[in-house]
């Protein structure tokens, strides 16, 4: 199957994005005039150096900053509508489970603030277990499970009320590599099966070029865009493909980006 | 995929028994030290009134007699710990428990209003704790007159809320636990605020992402993490509350309490009634200590405690 571009909605449309904070040293410019449009369906990963104003840019498309100026709209929405409206799910570098809450309950949280009814609950928890793969843990306590499987849970917890968008801050950042290849896969599988909108912060070159359909390369001082890149590999790719010569060469244009973008001489 | 169930090596018998003496060896240990040095200060201590009694009666006696004498007095300045323990012994077994000589009725009337003074208490700093988490207006204005409310010496209080109180038409259980309250609220109020505040940022900012309403982010997030100081400040202010109720019954001449007991005792030079008194009141705290510890326990375990 080709898979034509075809004219789709968008879900992320942002224009001249700056966002500026007033610190005890002065102002930093976090970002800088950033435009970018995401159409329904697309995986955008966000690269680029510590300070670049990536996961800023994913935290105002979530409304949890506002930017200085620019105009944004999420799912057809200005952001903080988006976020009423419950129009996308976070998922943080840290799982940020509740302790105190069992597996299964802590996917049900956001449904119980929801309003969800009990059985809607019940079932949407068993559905999103067994898409990350963690059935059979329902009764468990975090602490009773490895990282990676907590950052399952939280992305399950992400997905249980079904948002049209999924933002991922460095999820896999704090996980060792073989886990993170893994759950790349997985990701990967999980995006295909639920056809959501990701939007994905790493600084990993090699997550970047794997996952995405689009890499946004980012530089920091100020924080702005300075390469997108499509990528374009089957959908059904594994992780081999990432000694294939186009691989390598998507990967290496994002690291020449990265490195016209960064100042060394600090 | 692992299973998480840890298969833990069980303890053979005389392992067990061996944790045993490690854990409780040095306890024992110190308590008959202590003993021993009591029994040492007790002879001291009680030397010169036995002597002064033998020779104002003017009875011949030996160094025997008078060692004898101060394991026994009957007003001993500190009276030797079987003295205190058979007292102890005597005033709850020796009577019907409502008898005005039992310490078991004495130690229910303490009891009553250390109860109702903790409840009043613990949620009172509950309402504080969550007002100053939701204001910083109350922050500011609260704080500095919850700390100054410590400082007082509630003697020096405790007659001035019964006096208050008593020309209010309040008598008896209800001003003592008042007092009592007055002193126990202040470790939950201060815990409190902290436990509040206690949750991950990452954990709120995704209360937010799912815009729930503060009362939700109450709720789910902010009181289940702040359970744990909950217990720490109770355990504390279990113990206050229960100073405090004894406090209160010194000034108001009450006929019963542990307070009116150690009162009555040191009126009237019953030193071994005195340390019965405490005995009892320590018992008493150290079985609501325990109360709180279990209830601890158990909410612990359902909220998945290791």
């Amino acid at each position: 199957m080709a898979t034509e571009p075809t004219p789709k909605r968008l879900v992320v449309d942002a224009r001249n994005i700056s966002l500026t904070f007033e610190t005890a040293d002065g102002r930093v410019d976090a970002l800088s005039d950033v435009s970018l449009q995401v159409a329904e369906g697309e995986f955008v990963s966000f690269i680029g150096p510590s300070g670049c104003g990536k996961t800023t840019m994913l935290r105002v498309i979530a409304d949890l900053q506002q930017p200085t100026s620019g105009t944004l709209s999420v799912n057809g929405m200005s952001a903080e509508n988006a976020r009423l409206a419950r129009s996308y799910g976070y998922v943080f570098q840290s799982p940020a489970l509740f302790p105190w809450r069992s597996i299964e309950k802590n996917i049900r949280l956001p449904l119980e603030v929801m309003g969800f009814s009990d059985a809607e609950q019940q079932s949407r928890a068993e559905h999103y277990l067994s898409l990350v793969n963690l059935t059979g843990f329902e009764r468990k306590f975090p602490w009773q499970l490895s990282g990676g499987m907590q950052q399952r849970v939280s992305i399950a917890r992400a997905l249980s009320f079904d948002p049209a968008l999924l933002l991922m801050d460095e999820p896999f950042g704090a996980l060792d590599e073989i886990v993170r290849d893994h759950l790349n896969e997985q990701l990967l599988k999980l995006w295909k099966s639920t056809e959501k909108t990701v939007l994905f912060v790493t600084h990993s070159i090699p997550e970047a070029v794997f996952l995405s359909t689009r890499i946004v390369v980012m530089s920091p001082r100020p924080g702005r865009i300075i390469d997108v890149i499509d990528c374009d590999f089957p959908p059904d790719r594994s992780l081999e493909i990432r000694e294939t010569p186009e691989f390598l060469k998507i990967a290496q244009r994002v690291r020449t980006g990265l490195r016209a973008g960064h100042s060394y001489d600090e | 995929m692992t299973s998480s169930s840890l298969a833990l090596p069980q303890p053979v018998p005389w392992r067990a028994g061996r944790a045993f003496m490690e854990r409780y060896a040095p306890i024992a240990t110190t308590v008959l030290a202590l003993v021993a040095i009591w029994y040492v200060a007790a002879v001291a201590m009680n030397w010169g009134i036995v002597r002064d009694g033998f020779e104002r009666e003017e009875t011949p006696y030996t160094i025997t007699d008078v060692l004898s004498g101060t394991m026994d007095a009957e007003r001993p300045l500190l009276p030797a710990p079987h003295q205190i323990i058979s007292a102890f012994l005597d005033g709850v077994f020796g009577y019907p428990p409502l008898a005005p000589r039992s310490l078991v009725y004495h130690s229910l009337v303490t009891l009553s209003a250390t109860a109702l003074g903790f409840v009043l208490g613990a949620l009172f700093g509950i309402v504080l704790a969550l007002m100053i988490v939701h204001s910083r207006v109350l922050e500011r204005s609260l704080l500095p007159w919850i700390i100054c409310s410590q400082m007082v010496p509630v003697l020096a209080l405790a007659p001035i809320f019964i006096v208050v109180l008593g020309a209010l038409g309040l008598h008896g259980l209800l001003p003592k636990s008042i007092i009592s309250a007055y002193l126990c609220f202040f470790p939950v109020a201060i815990g409190m605020v902290k436990g509040f505040t206690s949750p991950d940022p990452l954990q709120i900012e995704l209360m937010r992402t799912w815009s729930a309403t503060p009362r939700q982010v109450l709720r789910k997030l902010r009181w289940p993490a702040a359970v744990p100081f909950l217990f720490t400040s109770l355990k504390v202010a279990v113990t206050i509350s229960l100073v405090g109720a004894i406090v209160a019954e010194l000034p108001t001449g009450a006929e019963a309490g542990i307070g009116a007991r150690l009162l009555s005792g040191s009126y009237y030079g019953q030193t071994v009634q005195l340390w019965a008194a405490l005995v009892a009141a320590a018992v008493l705290a150290s079985g609501l200590i325990g109360i709180v510890g279990i209830v601890e326990r158990v909410v612990a375990r359902r909220m998945g405690a290791h």
